[in-house]
Order: C-alpha cells, then sequence, then structure tokens
C-alpha cells in the first residue's frame, strides 16, 4: 500500500481512536474537542474540493459554514417554539432532514456565488468570494428574526434515528461517520473523470479548453460540491453547539477553514483531517500556555508553508503520485 | 471552395494601430498540409488564436465544417473537431503522461461531469490515450509526470493530446519548434501520413519540414496573405522572395 493511503485510513483512525479512548477514560471534554475536530475536518474536506482540486482560492467558506448553521438553527427555532416558518413550515429536530436542507441550502447558495465569482480569477476571486461571505454576515447580524447579533439558541440537540444524541459518544460517531463517507467521497471524486478534468483546470486552462471541456463549468460544479459539504459540516456544528450566530459567517471562520486545510495539506484527502486535529490540540494546549495562542498557530502555519509545502500529510507521505 | 473543411474569409483583427489580420481568405482541404509561414510578427498566431478562438475577429468569419464558428468560444470549437497544439506547450505540468493523454481522450468523450468511477481505470480512455502515446513513441514515458519531460517530448505529447481528440482538422502552432534535427524528422516522417487522417493547418518555422510536407503554402507577411501556392510556386514567387525568403537567406 502506498504511504498516503495508509495515511488517508490511518489519520481519520487516530481520530476515531481518540474520542473511542476519551470514552473509554470518561474524559468528556477530550471527545467534544475529538467532535469538534471531526465537523471542522468535513468543513475542510469541503473546501479542499474547491482549493485543493481546483485551485480555487475562496476566502468565503464561512459564508456555506454559516448557512448550513442557520439552517438547522432556523429549523430547530421553529421546531422548538412551535412557531411554523412562515405559517406552514413547522420546523424540525430530525438531523437527517436539517443536514439535507443544510447542504440544499449551502449548495444554491455556492451556485449563484460561484457563478457570478468565477467570472473572475485570481486575487478578485478570492476578494468577490470575501465580499459574498461579508455580506452574509452583515446580514445575519441585522436580521431580528433569529437573534441578529446575538445568534439563535437551541435547547436540546437535534434527534438522530434510534440514538441518543444527548450522549457525547454517539454525537461524536455520528459526526464521525459522516466525515467518513464525505471522505470516501472525496477520494473517489478526485480519481474520478470529474476530478481529473477539474485538476486538469488548475493546471492548465487553455489545455482545458483545448480538449473541449468547459473550465466554468467543471470549476462551478466543484465550487457547489464544496460549498454543500462545508455547509453540511456547519449543520453539525451548530448542533454541536446547540447554538449559531453571525460569528460562523465570519471571515475568520473562513480563514480558520483555509488555515487548517492548508495546516494538513492541500489537495491531500486526509489533509483536513490532520488539520483539524493538529489545530484543535493546539487550540487546547496553547490555551493554557496563553491567551494569544494564535501566535503560536501563525508561528506553526509559516513553518508548514515555508518548508512543508504538502502539509503535514505531504511531509509524512512525500510527494503525491499520481499515476493511479 | 467546397470541399474546404476550414477556411477563413477576410479574418481582419487589429490591437491599436497595428492592423494584426488583414482581410485573410485561407481553406484548408480534405488530405491536405496546408503550412502558413511568416517571418516573427507577420501575425501567425494572432491568425491561429482566432481560428481557434481564442481571439474574436474585428470582421470576417471562421467556417469549420460548413458551419460558421465565428460566435463560438474555443471549447465549443474544439467540441465540433478542430484539435490544436500549442507553440508553447500547455499541458496539465503535475500529471502523467498518461494522465494528459486520458484528459483528451475524456475530452473527445464528453460526459466529463461524472464523480464516480476510475477515469485511469476506464478501458475505453485508456486505449485512445495509450494508442495516441504509441504513436508519438512516448509510451515508455506514460507514467512520468509531465514536468519531467524534456521540451522534445513535451512536444510530442501535445501532439498525442491532439490525436486523442479524433479531430476533423489539425491546427499545429509549430510543433517542430526546438525539436532538433532527428526529433523535427522523426514528427516530419509521422505528420506525412498524418494528413490522411485530418487534413493540417501547420504554422511552422522549420523550413524543411514546411517545404517537405507542404501541399500548399501561405505566406503572411504584416498580416495579409501575399501568396498561396505549391511549394515549388512559392520558391519561385519573387514578392516571396523578397519579403521572406530572402530575408532569411541574408540572416
Amino acid at each position: 500500500m502506498r504511504r498516503e493511503t495508509i495515511l488517508n485510513v490511518g489519520i481519520p483512525g487516530l481520530l476515531l481512536a481518540i474520542g473511542l479512548l476519551a470514552y473509554a477514560l470518561d474524559e468528556t471534554y477530550i471527545i467534544t474537542l475529538a467532535t469538534r475536530a471531526a465537523i471542522l475536518a468535513l468543513a475542510g474536506v469541503g473546501l479542499n474540493i474547491a482549493l485543493g482540486l481546483g485551485g480555487l482560492v475562496s476566502l468565503g467558506h464561512a459564508a456555506f459554514f454559516g448557512i448550513g448553521g442557520y439552517a438547522m438553527g432556523i429549523l430547530a427555532f421553529h421546531a422548538q417554539t412551535y412557531m411554523p416558518l412562515w405559517g406552514v413550515i413547522g420546523g424540525t429536530t430530525s438531523m437527517p432532514i436539517i443536514w439535507l436542507v443544510a447542504v440544499i441550502a449551502s449548495g444554491l447558495a455556492a451556485l449563484v456565488i460561484g457563478a457570478l465569482s468565477l467570472r473572475t480569477s485570481g486575487v478578485y476571486f478570492i476578494m468577490i468570494t470575501l465580499a459574498f461571505g461579508q455580506m452574509l454576515f452583515y446580514f445575519a447580524i441585522s436580521w431580528p428574526a433569529y437573534g441578529g447579533e446575538d445568534g439563535v439558541s437551541i435547547y436540546m440537540r437535534n434527534n438522530f434515528p434510534g440514538l441518543n444524541t444527548l450522549v457525547p459518544l454517539n454525537f461524536f460517531l455520528i459526526c464521525f461517520a459522516v466525515l467518513a463517507v464525505v471522505l470516501i467521497f472525496a477520494g473517489r471524486l478526485g480519481k474520478s473523470p470529474f476530478g481529473l478534468a477539474l485538476q486538469a483546470t488548475r493546471q492548465n486552462v487553455a489545455r482545458v479548453e483545448a480538449v473541449g471541456l468547459a473550465p466554468y463549468k467543471l470549476r462551478l460544479m466543484a465550487f457547489v460540491l464544496s460549498g454543500a459539504i462545508t455547509g453540511l459540516a456547519g449543520a453539525l456544528f451548530a448542533d454541536l453547539n446547540r447554538f449559531v450566530s453571525p460569528s460562523m459567517l465570519s471571515w475568520q471562520m473562513s480563514g480558520e477553514i483555509m488555515v487548517l486545510v492548508i495546516l494538513g495539506g492541500i489537495a491531500r484527502l486526509s489533509g483536513p483531517v490532520a488539520g483539524a486535529m493538529v489545530f484543535i490540540a493546539l487550540e487546547y494546549v496553547l490555551e493554557d500556555l496563553s491567551h494569544y495562542w494564535h501566535i503560536y498557530l501563525g508561528a506553526i502555519l509559516l513553518l508548514v508553508v515555508l518548508f512543508a509545502r504538502g502539509g503535514l500529510v505531504g511531509l509524512i507521505a512525500g510527494r503525491e503520485v499520481a499515476h493511479d | 471552395m467546397t470541399d474546404a473543411i476550414l477556411s477563413t474569409r477576410s479574418l481582419s483583427k487589429s490591437f491599436g494601430a497595428l492592423q494584426a489580420s488583414d482581410s485573410v481568405s485561407l481553406d484548408l482541404r480534405a488530405g491536405e498540409i496546408h503550412a502558413l509561414i511568416g517571418p516573427n510578427g507577420a501575425g501567425k498566431s494572432t491568425l491561429i488564436a482566432q481560428i481557434s478562438g481564442a481571439l474574436r475577429p474585428d470582421s470576417g468569419s471562421v467556417i469549420f465544417d460548413g458551419q460558421d464558428v465565428t460566435p463560438l468560444p474555443t471549447v465549443a470549437r474544439a467540441r465540433l473537431g478542430l484539435g490544436r497544439t500549442f507553440q508553447i506547450s500547455a499541458l496539465a505540468m503535475e500529471f502523467t503522461v498518461l494522465q494528459n493523454a486520458v484528459l483528451g481522450a475524456l475530452g473527445q468523450r464528453g460526459r466529463a461531469f461524472r464523480v464516480l468511477g476510475k477515469v485511469m481505470r476506464d478501458k475505453a480512455l485508456l486505449e485512445s490515450a495509450e494508442s495516441a502515446l504509441q504513436e508519438v513513441g512516448l509510451s515508455e514515458f506514460r507514467n512520468t509526470v509531465t514536468a519531467e519531460l524534456s521540451h522534445g517530448q513535451r512536444r510530442q505529447l501535445e501532439v498525442a493530446v491532439a490525436l486523442t481528440l479524433k479531430p476533423k482538422v489539425f491546427l499545429m502552432d509549430e510543433p517542430m519548434a526546438g525539436l532538433g534535427a532527428e526529433g523535427s524528422q522523426r514528427l516530419t516522417g509521422f505528420l506525412d501520413g498524418l494528413r490522411h487522417r485530418a487534413p493540417i493547418l501547420l504554422v511552422e518555422h522549420d523550413m524543411d519540414a514546411v517545404f517537405a510536407l507542404a501541399d500548399r503554402i501561405s505566406v503572411l507577411v504584416y498580416g495579409r496573405i501575399i501568396a498561396t501556392g505549391t511549394a515549388d510556386e512559392i520558391r519561385a514567387n519573387a514578392e516571396v522572395r523578397q519579403a521572406y525568403l530572402g530575408e532569411e537567406d541574408a540572416a
């Protein structure tokens, strides 16, 4: 087996092991941290489709993360207040339905944002995605129906058929299972016809056009898939915190997702998982040392960008072998 | 010309005061190699860009396979069967040689939006890609990362990718550039046979190759075609000698 294949199984495996070990040792807080890592990893896997495979540097992925979060917040809010949305839709506390709504809503948002942003490239693309993200952020702040700046609190975690989601381990396992399924999908995506064409657009647009494939459509589809997955992560994140607020839509959130992808390895399947685990671990360890733990995170990020371009996964697995 | 597969009609394009294409009309017939020559700055690249769809002409039209393709973008023209190679190799450098060829085969087949199924295990795509690599003599480098190929090998891969497109017309922008004598000769031999699969519009600086290959030659000077004819006719044309060949002799 290739090193990368081992890592693709091993890194998520390690996350699962940490969660289970924490359960065995009755360390509830660690389970919560592992859950957070799984969810942020999922958001990163989403971003990595646009960023890694497509070379699309989106600084607006918090928009999709937040839309997923608000999809959960709004549906659960209407369920807990027994006030139907627009007088007809009753809200729900069922996770699968919430996920579906989150995926569709964030996917549609990605379709609109992508359709406009992808007409530009380079630094303009970065700026436009950032601008869309900020637009949604300020919209959420000034939208009084769902708490405005204060956000929405949900009293009970939403339900999953057959599982008590209030048990931390159960919710961790749900999040991990979603991550695993999406990882398998993303892995297959990279090796699919679409994956090949998308990766070609990252390397040479003229070549893709010359073989008769439309780069814009390929990128748009990548952007929609990417946004939808990040939106799904957002719904889980809101469920973990039982709270959604405009901070999920902030550009710092976009940055955080991007940082963990870079940390773990851009375009590497398990990169975001490794990145999220290290990110959460650093946050946990360094926050004790200093309130300004981001300084250390910044230094580490600098080292990774300067000396390990493939991120942590690249450091261990070496250059990606492409002939597969 | 009714049997022309590709023709341009009075194409004109200017950049500010520079007239890069001045009412250029030429046609490419079935089974022929039509070479386009001209000194540097004559507007060859501009003309190729208008034919391939990268540039919109100011006036005039491009007719391909009986259809006016002037308003169509590059992608649509490629899908109609215009297979081009680039003057400066345009390949996916991180891909292996085989992946680049498979990309071509995928473009030819379409259905590139399938997210499941392994593209590098797709028998039909692999077959098309492998046979194209075989034809240009790159089979043994199939697993080499493209960035590690020599300049000449990249030129070969350009041609291989064009082959996977199974185009109706080849549009080749200086395929011999930087190939060296031996590589140039090999490619000349290869293109000689290729014209029977699809006609070739060949932009080339290598005069030995042009005169050995071309059924017809058009000479472009300052955006205008000053002569079109067989190799012998072009050699004998006084205006061409003065404007182009003469300069080269003097150089």
